[in-house]
């Protein structure tokens, strides 16, 4: 009985203090809280046939953009405690463990489950709007993707308070996070967790490269498409061929810390620096993979603000897929200082400047856009004309630390943490923001508060440059990333201190946003025209939010920006009218997705904990579902004509 | 593209007779080019395998090296298993587009038994060379090892469930496009097994007999 | 850089100068990177303040053209009805911009593959500075291995048969060729006044040049987390003239005490220590 007190203490993580007890209280609260709401209120069912078993493109990219706006709360509390611990010399705020576990987990939930799924989400809300089609290709996978990324952000956000977190960083370099340093169940949980999101995101690449390449309304050539919906074309083909890399190197972790293997261990002829490699093949594709999305977001977001067609469609396109081949070639500028030899690291030096000429272009196309437009200066276009100057920066540190020589320098450093915060933040999160402020109507049929809006712009713009400019100095004064504290001498306080302010108005302008959700589902502006923006491209020719079956009829396209050229000859999205409607095939909901994710979570966590009857257990359920999925036949529905037209009434468009 | 849109989601389309059974729905189509889509991250997933084994072959760390573990008679087995496999498989599709159910099926029999044979004699070779101290612990040369040739071996297994599934199908509902396409699916990803196998023979099996 | 760009140069130190001015961080104290101390950290000093001038072009080019855009095509009560014109593109602007960042690349590639290829071989002392305190200094180099145990430093000079922990003397005005190496997880030994960083692995020996111009002490850190203690895990580096150098060598060989094994084990077992020193370099 003591034994099992000890482990219990142990396993809940009960000796680890008030962070540990503080975090078990709101977990247990707040999931008391969900249970009781969906109860009174009679819920379950609702939530079960309308979201947790739906197949419908358009709700699971809002599924994937309500998880990946939680992880943002859970990675942005993250990295407030560590600017709170940072904020003076020789702070015992945190300890070095939770330090360690905390810049961790922050890095790896911000890239893996907060960037990767608000840039599916969009791919779901938008792609199949915007290239005119009633799905994607396979929407059933489709749901398995969303459930098996939920799955394991689930099971990688349980690690902190059941059994730690994983202390490795987010790159998890071997040989630190072999069990002969690093013992415990807290890198599994990262190696599992993500893994199985992993598997989901490959799932995602084929689904929308078949999608794009195959379901496109006819004549919409590749070369009309939108160029958000060019961005996740380029983008699922990165996916395609860089994720089955990361799957390998953390297979072979995992093989490592569970039985015993000896890939990377720095005995019996292991090999470290091959994990960094297979990590960096995976690493660098991954972050054009939630940047190039951004750059499509952007895209529209200038062009509908402007009130003009994209300047340079054709070299956006090509300087997309010249960073996309670019981005598989350029992985060794992570690791310089390993050693490569002058060769190499001149060759991996030179290909990274290369990038900066497409993104180079990139960027002049975008400043032309507005060039002789009529700029209205929204929320969405706000994040979009913040983003410019920030990821000037971010780029051109890039190039920077591209020369290897001064990289020797910068490797490591507060230069490099700043680097790719700005790239992340002032990429990736500004478009996350800006597509969140531009679809936000098409998604929910209500506008978010311009007001409140331009509040939550301008404090996270500010706040974020306070945050990470003087980090670049930083840098340069010799401050390495990931010290848990500094001993005071080195002039590093006061930096760090407004580096800290800079992150709670940070915090604020994300509150700020939170309260404009709540606010404007209440009393804000109902969108009733299906385009509120007078935007340009096909997703804004139907209803907001759009019907189940998106088009009553698919639209014939005759040039880019379908739906401005519609607009401007006067034509309906139905085409003419005296055609009759036919019944539309659409696949049917199912349970099973999400029953399979719960499979994998429970096989997930017998992996992560070493407990083989779970991992079995696990990886049946998951057999059975695939198989149960194989012998199912009847699989799809017919919407009757009489529906269609009582929808296409209610919209106005007979 | 637009039949490919309206079929999938418009339903009615005449069958063109020029066009192979598995492929008489857009979405069988679309499935099997999707199919298509992840062999090639499949073989990405490969080749991460190949180029850790080639780069771990050397670090036998005082282990038995690849020359004095392999066992020639054994994967020259599994590999005339394999290869024939592919072939009947192959024999499979050709008696599906003929509309030969019952040779179809029994085609995918012999394969199904063919990759049993591969799996049986591969399994022996792992539990015979862990009795003899040559474990995946040893060395990081075996981790590669059981690594590289594992996955394989499992994808195997997954292709003799997936087909055995496919053959009760075939059983009870005959060549319809619908089990034509599963069956082509599970032919491709089966042909697909065979060219990695190729790959491990060569790169593994006898360049690890000669180095 | 060229040799013969000694104007060049000093236009990149009065840029070098004015980004100590824009931090308020005048003193040589606080920014060890741009205010190097040997040649290895001059060299990658010029390279960052070239880069530096580049990409400022760049910046300064494009915020000109954004605000310009942001201002002139606002959207007013005046231009309300303006509709604007729907632009394809234009093949001739477009040109400009790819060739421009080309020619920047190129202007940053020449520099940076000659800078790699020489920073593998040992640092020649420098003319331009006019160092005085290396006067004697043999331009032999000395050997130095480093070994990153968790979570310390340890330095064996094998020539000499000493080894100290967590501090290391090198001689000034001589390269000083360290072999790194680690007992354990990766860390990466980085001395900003002297130049940049490179990996300690484990099962791996690689080889990093630095030289110190004048004598004095300069703070030494790992860039790479390699776990609980790795805060903590710095050292001074103490540049001494060539002949204090023997003097101290000297006097570690007779003051200090022998490598035990124990004590040697002691170095391998996770923890933080102060600064120690032994008068035998392999464990006995």
């Amino acid at each position: 009985m003591g034994n099992f007190r000890e482990w219990a203490m142990h396993f809940f993580m009960l000796d680890e203090g008030p962070l540990i007890w503080t975090s078990d209280v709101l977990i247990i609260l707040a999931t008391i809280g969900i249970i009781a709401v969906l109860s009174y209120f009679k819920l379950w069912k609702w939530l079960w046939d309308n979201w947790l078993t739906t197949v419908d493109h358009k709700k699971i990219g809002i599924m994937y953009l309500i998880a990946a706006i939680l992880m943002l709360f859970r990675g942005g509390t993250d990295g407030l405690l560590l600017r709170a611990q940072l904020a003076w010399p020789n702070m015992h705020f945190l300890n070095a463990d939770h330090y360690d576990q905390i810049f961790t987990t922050h890095g790896t939930i911000m890239i893996l489950f907060m960037a990767m799924p608000a840039i599916i989400g969009f791919f779901n809300v938008a792609v199949p709007l915007q290239i005119g089609c009633r799905d994607v290709a396979f929407p059933y996978l489709n749901a398995i993707s969303f459930w098996l990324f939920f799955a394991a952000a689930m099971l990688f956000n349980l690690s902190f308070v059941v059994g730690g977190s994983p202390d490795g960083g987010w790159t998890s370099y071997t040989p630190y996070v072999e069990n002969a340093f690093d013992p415990g169940p807290g890198e599994n949980y990262f190696l599992v967790a993500l893994q199985i999101t992993g598997i989901g995101t490959i799932a995602t690449g084929v689904n929308f490269l078949v999608t794009i390449l195959r379901m496109r309304a006819p004549g919409m050539t590749l070369m009309r498409m939108p160029m958000f919906t060019w961005s996740v074309f380029i983008t699922s083909i990165i996916i395609v061929f860089a994720f089955p890399v990361l799957t390998v190197a953390l297979a072979l972790l995992l093989i490592d810390r569970d039985f015993g293997s000896h890939f990377f261990t720095v005995s019996a002829g292991g090999m470290p620096m091959q994990y960094v490699n297979l990590f960096w093949i995976w690493g660098h594709p991954e972050v054009y993979i939630v940047i190039l999305p951004a750059f499509g977001i952007f895209s529209e977001v200038f062009s509908t603000f402007s009130r003009k067609r994209l300047f340079g469609y054709s070299a956006m396109v090509v300087s997309m897929v010249a960073i996309a081949i670019l981005s598989f070639v350029v992985w060794v500028h992570h690791f310089f200082t390993m050693g490569a030899g002058p060769g190499v690291n001149s060759f991996f030096g030179v290909s990274t400047m290369a990038i900066a000429i497409p993104t180079g272009v990139k960027v002049f196309n975008w400043l032309f856009t507005m060039h002789k437009g009529r700029l209205e200066y929204t929320s969405a276009m706000l994040w979009a004309v913040g983003f410019i100057p920030n990821f000037l920066i971010g780029g051109l540190t890039g190039v920077m630390l591209a020369v290897p020589p001064a990289d020797y320098q910068y490797h490591n450093s507060y230069f490099l943490v700043s680097h790719f915060h700005y790239v992340l933040i002032g990429g990736t999160v500004f478009g996350v923001f800006a597509a969140l402020y531009y679809w936000w109507p098409k998604m929910f049929g209500v506008l978010l508060n311009e007001r409140l809006g331009k509040w939550h712009f301008w404090l996270f713009m500010i706040g974020f440059n306070i945050c990470f400019f003087p980090m670049y100095f930083l840098g340069f004064m010799g401050m390495t990333r990931r010290v848990y504290t500094y001993p005071a001498g080195y002039g590093w306080g006061v930096i760090n201190l407004i580096e800290t302010f800079g992150a709670v108005l940070m915090g604020i302008g994300f509150l700020v946003f939170a309260f404009n959700i709540l606010w404007s589902a209440r009393y804000g502006e109902r969108d009733t025209t299906g385009d509120p923006w007078d935007a340009r491209t096909l997703e804004w020719a139907t209803t907001s939010p759009a019907p189940t079956y998106n088009f009553a009829r698919i639209p014939e396209i005759k040039g880019r920006d379908a739906w401005w050229i519609m607009k401007k000859n006067g034509e309906s999205i139905n085409g003419p009218k005296d055609i009759p409607f036919e019944p539309i095939h659409m696949p049917n909901d199912s349970g099973r997705p999400i029953i399979m994710s719960l499979f994998f979570f429970i096989a997930g966590a017998g992996f992560v904990f070493e407990w083989w009857i779970l991992a079995i257990i696990g990886l049946a359920g998951v057999l059975v579902t695939m198989a149960l999925r194989s012998f199912e036949y009847d699989d799809h529905h017919y919407i009757p004509v009489e529906e269609i037209e009582k929808t296409e009434a209610a919209a106005g468009r007979l | 593209m637009s039949d490919a849109h309206t079929a999938v989601h418009g339903g009615h389309h005449p069958v063109d007779p020029s066009v192979p059974v598995e492929y008489h729905h857009e979405e069988n189509s679309l499935r099997i080019a999707g199919f298509w889509v992840f062999l090639g991250s499949d073989l990405v997933l490969f080749s991460c395998l190949f180029a850790t084994y080639v780069v771990m072959h050397g670090r036998t760390a005082g282990g038995p090296t690849s020359n004095q573990l392999f066992d020639v008679t054994g994967f020259t087995i599994e590999t005339i298993a394999l290869l024939f496999s592919s072939f009947t498989c192959g024999l499979a599709t050709y008696e599906m587009r003929r509309g030969n159910r019952n040779a179809m099926v029994m085609w995918l029999l012999v394969t199904i038994a063919l990759g049993l044979v591969f799996l049986g004699f591969e399994i022996t070779e792992f539990v015979q060379d862990a009795s003899s101290g040559a474990r995946m612990q040893t060395s990081g040369f075996l981790s590669a090892f059981f690594t590289l040739v594992g996955t394989h071996g499992c994808h195997v297994s997954m292709g003799i469930l997936w087909m055995s599934g496919v053959v009760v199908q075939l059983i009870r509902r005959g060549i319809t496009p619908i089990t034509a396409r599963k069956a082509f699916i599970v032919s491709i990803y089966w042909h697909f097994l065979d060219a990695v196998w190729i790959f491990i023979f060569t790169v593994v099996y006898l360049t690890g007999k000669v180095l | 850089m060229k040799p013969s760009g000694r104007r060049l140069r000093s236009l990149l130190l009065v840029v070098g100068l004015s980004m100590f001015a824009l931090t308020g961080c005048n003193s040589a104290k606080y920014m060890p990177v741009l205010s190097p101390q040997g040649p290895v950290a001059r060299s990658e000093y010029y390279l960052i303040i070239w880069s530096f001038v580049l990409m400022l072009v760049v910046v300064l080019g494009v915020f000109v053209i954004y605000f310009y855009m942001l201002v002139k095509y606002r959207a007013r009560p005046e231009n309300k009805d303006y509709v604007p014109p729907e632009i394809e593109g234009n093949s001739r602007w477009e040109t400009i911009w790819t060739v421009i960042p080309v020619i920047i690349v190129i202007a940053l590639a020449i520099p940076t593959v000659a800078v790699t290829y020489k920073l593998v071989k040992p640092p020649k002392a420098d003319a331009a500075t006019g160092s005085t305190a290396t006067a004697g200094a043999s331009s032999n180099p000395i050997v130095i291995d480093v070994i990153s145990e968790r979570w310390k430093w340890v330095f064996k000079y094998p020539a000499q048969g000493i080894e100290t922990v967590n501090y290391v003397n090198i001689p000034a005005g001589q390269p000083v060729d360290f072999e790194l190496t680690s007992d354990g997880p990766m860390n990466t030994f980085w001395v900003p006044a002297l130049g940049g960083m490179e990996f300690n692995m484990p099962g791996k020996d690689l080889k990093l040049w630095l030289e110190a111009d004048h004598a004095g002490t300069y703070q030494g850190r790992s860039g790479q987390y390699s776990g609980r203690g790795f805060a903590a895990m710095t050292f001074d580096v103490n540049a001494q003239s060539p002949a204090a150098f023997s003097k101290w060598v000297q006097t570690i060989k007779q003051t200090k005490p022998p490598l035990t094994k124990q004590a040697d084990k002691q170095l391998s077992t996770p923890g933080n220590v102060g600064k120690m020193a032994f008068s035998t370099a392999e464990p006995q």
